[in-house]
């Protein structure tokens, strides 16, 4: 046990070596609302949940609320003085979404290619009911 | 029984026939790039300063004078953007015109970059905090469009322009130029 544990930190040590630093990717500071939150807490509470579900563009399996990416931040700076500017948290979604595809958001959405995923499942369990229905009923007959 | 055999062949064959769109999928290379959703819209109205003294600054209207250009991004610490200076300057002796925005630049690394590995940019725009990137859909540098003469983004190229770029940007300018 002792061993397998030494061997998976052996594992994790090599990886993490493995992983080269990044080349600088910027040579200016980051935008203003890059790591400063919004004065109202209530807007920037809405700001951080929007930031959960947009996509960095660099690191893409990455939200812009964990990615530490500078274009994450650039980002960031766009949603929170959107919000602040008034628009709405979906009007933000919006609007990147007409710049990048739907690829931007993590939010699912019902879209032509999107609605099988929504609709099989309750096929799959309407399915099952009828199933399930007709043993019982040959069961007691 | 017989109808038992089916049902258990069926649930077979639905299970083979995943397993095989799972080899499919698996086997497809992954397309890392997010693209624009702009190109074949109108290039967004933006007005940037000058990213260095010896360019002008650069707004969407530049773009609507009736010649098709290319829009390329670039920042003096990305490395690629190197690479793709010389392709770059064939290109503008080629006879295209060359836009450009710096992006999250200081002027005097623009000034650097540009005496270093060339300067094929008729002007180029400062871009500090990705704004414009963004309004253009650009997923990162190095990036090159191609934006007809009323203004209309028709192409984009990701990445590098590599030497067998350079004939399909000319391609893509021409067909910009005859289109509108």
């Amino acid at each position: 046990m002792k061993r397998i544990a030494q061997l998976f930190a052996f594992v994790i040590l090599t990886l993490s070596g493995m992983a080269s630093p990044l080349a600088a990717q910027s040579n200016m500071p980051p935008a203003p609302y890059a790591y400063t939150q919004l004065d109202d807490p209530e807007l920037e509470e809405t700001a951080r949940e929007l930031m959960y579900t947009l996509r960095c563009l660099q690191c893409q399996s990455q939200s812009i609320a964990d990615s530490d990416a500078p274009v994450a931040g650039d980002m960031r700076h766009q949603v929170r003085t959107r919000l602040a500017g008034g628009e709405s948290p979906e009007e933000v979604r919006a609007y990147l979404i007409s710049r990048y595809g739907d690829y931007i958001s993590y939010e699912p959405e019902i879209s032509a290619t999107t609605w099988p995923l929504f609709v099989l499942p309750g096929l799959l369990v309407l399915i099952a009911i009828a199933v399930l229905v007709r043993r019982v009923g040959k069961a007691r007959a | 029984m017989k109808q038992l055999r089916i049902t258990l062949w069926i649930i077979v064959a639905i299970a083979g026939s995943l397993f095989a769109l799972f080899a499919y999928q698996l086997s497809q290379p992954k397309d890392e790039f997010v693209r624009s959703a702009m190109v074949g819209e109108q290039i967004p109205e933006f007005d940037l300063e000058p990213a260095f003294a010896d360019r002008p600054g650069l707004s969407s209207a530049d773009f609507a004078n009736g010649e098709p250009a290319l829009l390329n991004l670039f920042g003096s610490w990305c490395i690629p953007c190197r690479v793709e200076a010389p392709q770059l300057e064939a290109l503008e002796r080629q006879g295209a015109t060359i836009h450009a925005i710096a992006l999250r630049d200081r002027e005097e690394d623009v000034a650097r970059f540009l005496s270093a590995y060339g300067n094929p940019f008729t002007r180029i725009g400062r871009d500090d905090i990705s704004e414009i990137q963004f309004a253009l859909g650009a997923s990162g540098v190095p990036e090159t469009f191609v934006v007809d003469g009323s203004g209309r983004i028709t192409y984009q190229h990701i990445g590098i322009v590599a030497e067998g770029d350079i004939p399909v940007l000319m391609e893509e300018l021409r067909k910009a130029g005859s289109g509108s």
